[in-house]
């Protein structure tokens, strides 16, 4: 993992904090919207924090995306999940609201399970991918390097889970 | 009763998501790595490749009806089960689904994480 990765997951769990509470900011300011009503939804984008928090949520997608394109589904989400702590630790220490101590809980479980993923490899390399060998996955073995044919079409063919070799061991 | 069509809606919302989150995470994988693309493309390439992938505007559709049926869901349902009962087993339906469908290597270390944070979701957001 180079320091760039880190600054796009960094991205993807900033991003969408702070857009879901824009947005949700902004829709109390709008009122309710009834189903009868539905174009009103339009004018919604006009307040500020909707615009704004559409943005945000835009510049969410395009990190999330960008970081699946060389991590793992299931790196990438628990790793990112840190922003439900962001938002529980900006209601209490900005909007001073009061945070339960089983939310307390929450938050520590969270920060756990990130601490987990983040110390083992963030991607699967599957010994029949054509993708290119990047920097993080130098130190796979060179048989593993042999094995895997040029210009085969991706590992989705059900590579046995045992033949797949770990990038990075912790 | 009630309660019935709620947990349906839940998994609902859950199947739609996970759906989403694997045709994406599939799609980007077949983009390939989108900072070595962009050097190679420029970002407008990059932007061009991800749009014009099936799967991408497949998993872009799905997660679309996840978002639906979570807005439906919590017009008519139980708000505190609703939202924290779908992010939470969006996390360990995306482990399993990733396991079968991405054949990601999802180790102890991944399961204890995945668990972890779909505990503490539930916590917070209940």
């Amino acid at each position: 993992m180079t320091f760039r990765k880190y600054l796009v997951l960094a991205g993807v769990t900033v991003f969408a904090a702070a857009g879901d509470s824009m947005l949700s900011h902004g829709m109390k300011q709008v009122g309710s919207i009834s189903l009868h009503h539905l174009p009103s939804v339009i004018l919604a984008v006009l307040n500020p924090w909707v615009a704004v928090g559409i943005v945000l949520l835009l510049a969410f997608f395009a990190t999330y995306m960008t970081a699946l394109s060389w991590a793992d589904l299931t790196y990438v989400l628990p790793a990112t999940s840190l922003g439900y702590v962001i938002l529980a630790l900006v209601a209490r220490f900005v909007l001073h609201e009061h945070v339960s101590a089983l939310r307390w809980l929450g938050i520590v479980l969270i920060t756990g399970g990130v601490g987990f993923v983040a110390g083992g490899p963030e991607i699967t390399v599957h010994p029949r991918e054509d993708r290119e060998v990047t920097s993080e996955v130098e130190d796979i073995p060179p048989l593993a390097k042999a094995a895997r044919p040029l210009g085969s079409a991706q590992g989705k063919s059900g590579a046995p889970e045992k033949a797949s070799v770990r990038g990075m061991e912790s | 009763m009630r309660s019935i069509y709620t947990w349906c809606a839940i998994l609902v919302i859950v199947f739609a998501s996970v759906v989403g989150d694997v045709l994406l995470a599939q799609a980007m994988k077949q983009v390939g790595d989108v900072g070595e693309l962009r050097r190679r493309v420029g970002i407008l390439g990059v932007i061009g490749r991800t749009l014009g992938d099936s799967t991408f505007l497949l998993g872009v559709t799905a997660m679309a009806f996840a978002f639906f049926s979570l807005l439906f869901a919590l017009s008519w349902g139980d708000v505190s089960l609703v939202a924290p009962a779908a992010a939470s087993l969006t996390f360990i339906g995306n482990a399993i689904a990733a396991k079968f469908f991405l054949h990601e290597r999802v180790d102890r270390r991944r399961w204890i994480a995945a668990t972890l944070v779909a505990a503490g979701v539930a916590l917070l957001a209940g």
